[in-house]
């Protein structure tokens, strides 16, 4: 028998949650920590969560605490999925920006919170299946996680059989993957064109870059509002006048930030609020 | 009218499972237990879709397959594969014999619901 979860232990995951990778976790996600963090207790010997809280208490205690943010955020991720924002991007945003920029400029995308790599490849196999039009254009796709774990895993580009079943057509598996023991490994074709880093959203994000398009999906719906807006203005920072930001299904910039607005007649897609695609530039004062 | 499947398989239990599925998605399924019955279900009445299993007795998924093609043209109806066979030449030999799409076993309601997703059937 375990010891329920007091309340000062209850506070310590609760807070290096939030310090560490901006996760607002309320009383009821108890069972969540339960069962995110059953492997770290066996493996640490530890009775319960109080036990593991008491460790994280002390001085000392980095490599399990990185070990239990990693834990408590990692997420599922499958290739294409919700389709709809890939869809917006191969037929809107990608041609426009082709047509946008000069020749010779890069066009730079960030996949925030890439998790295991299906969105960041997923991306990687529209530009594979667009090379035609797009020439010898350089294109980057950058993909970031705040779990070394997971930038590991995608920069690997193995996945399960599971795994490449879940919103991959088969067509896309022929072309791209290669079955060997332990899974399904992604060509090197499409790892090139992919680079991961260990980032953390709440951090400087500067030194990333400018982002013409940037994916930021299911990641916003673990903070709280003040955080949200200091990611998404942060991100905004990062993005040319045409750039954009493709959000969740049940994510929005409305009443958080109005760096950002949505582009017309598109869900989830949004643009900067100062752009030209929505409304003339304000450029009084320019001589 | 409510969309059809045929559920080509010689376990009762995998038809079964994937018989819930589709009808929970609005489905109306028939089922085969190998590869001649299905080519008889067929030639009876022409379902939307065929979730194909490889390896059965008496006709097995992929002559069903080149049969069926041969007999009714290349792209109706859909055929997608549902089998334990999950090495690159066994998919690359159904994609060629003129299957839309490969579900490798075991599977769940979301891989299913996916495919048929993907390949236009929901």
């Amino acid at each position: 028998m375990t010891a329920p979860l007091s309340n000062a232990a209850f506070d310590v995951f609760a807070n290096l949650l939030k310090t560490r990778s901006g996760l607002v976790i309320g009383q009821d996600k108890v069972y969540l920590l339960e069962t995110r963090l059953a492997s770290i207790l066996k493996r640490e010997g530890l009775a319960d969560l109080n036990a593991l809280a008491d460790k994280l208490r002390h001085l000392g205690a980095e490599a399990i605490a990185r070990d239990v943010v990693e834990a408590m955020t990692t997420n599922e991720s499958f290739f294409f999925r919700d389709d709809k924002p890939f869809q917006h991007f191969k037929t809107q945003a990608l041609p426009r920006l082709l047509a946008a920029r000069a020749p010779g400029v890069p066009i730079r995308i960030w996949s925030a919170a890439s998790s295991s790599g299906q969105e960041a490849y997923s991306l990687a196999m529209i530009l594979a299946e667009a090379r035609t039009v797009i020439g010898d254009r350089k294109i980057e796709i950058i993909g970031t996680d705040l779990a070394r774990e997971q930038v590991a895993r995608a920069r690997t580009g193995v996945y399960s059989q599971f795994e490449v079943q879940r919103g991959l057509p088969v067509q896309f598996l022929m072309r791209y993957f290669k079955k060997e023991e332990g899974g399904w490994r992604i060509s090197d074709q499409l790892r090139a064109m992919v680079q991961f880093r260990e980032w953390n959203l709440l951090g400087d994000l500067r030194p990333l870059g400018k982002f013409d398009i940037v994916f930021c999906r299911n990641v916003l719906i673990y903070f709280d509002q003040p955080t949200k807006a200091k990611v998404l203005e942060a991100t905004a920072a990062l993005m040319p006048e045409d750039g954009l930001l493709y959000l969740g299904g049940a994510e929005t910039v409305l009443g958080i930030t109005a760096k950002f607005a949505p582009l017309a007649g598109e869900r989830g897609v949004y643009g900067l609020a100062t752009s030209a695609a929505h409304g003339p530039r304000v450029t009084a004062g320019v001589a | 009218m409510a969309r059809t499947c045929l559920v080509v398989d010689d376990s009762r239990v995998v038809r079964k499972v994937a018989r819930r599925i589709l009808e929970t998605h609005g489905y109306a399924v028939v089922e085969a237990a190998d590869g001649q019955e299905a080519l008889n279900a067929c030639r009876a009445a022409m379902p939307d879709c065929v979730l194909l299993d490889w390896n059965m007795p008496v006709m097995d998924g992929i002559t069903f397959l080149r049969n069926l093609r041969q007999e009714f043209g290349p792209e109706n109806p859909c055929v997608v594969f549902c089998t334990t066979e999950n090495d690159m030449d066994h998919i690359e030999q159904a994609i060629t014999s003129g299957a839309q799409e490969y579900i490798m076993k075991p599977f769940d309601e979301e891989i299913l619901i996916g495919k048929l997703a993907q390949v236009g059937l929901l």
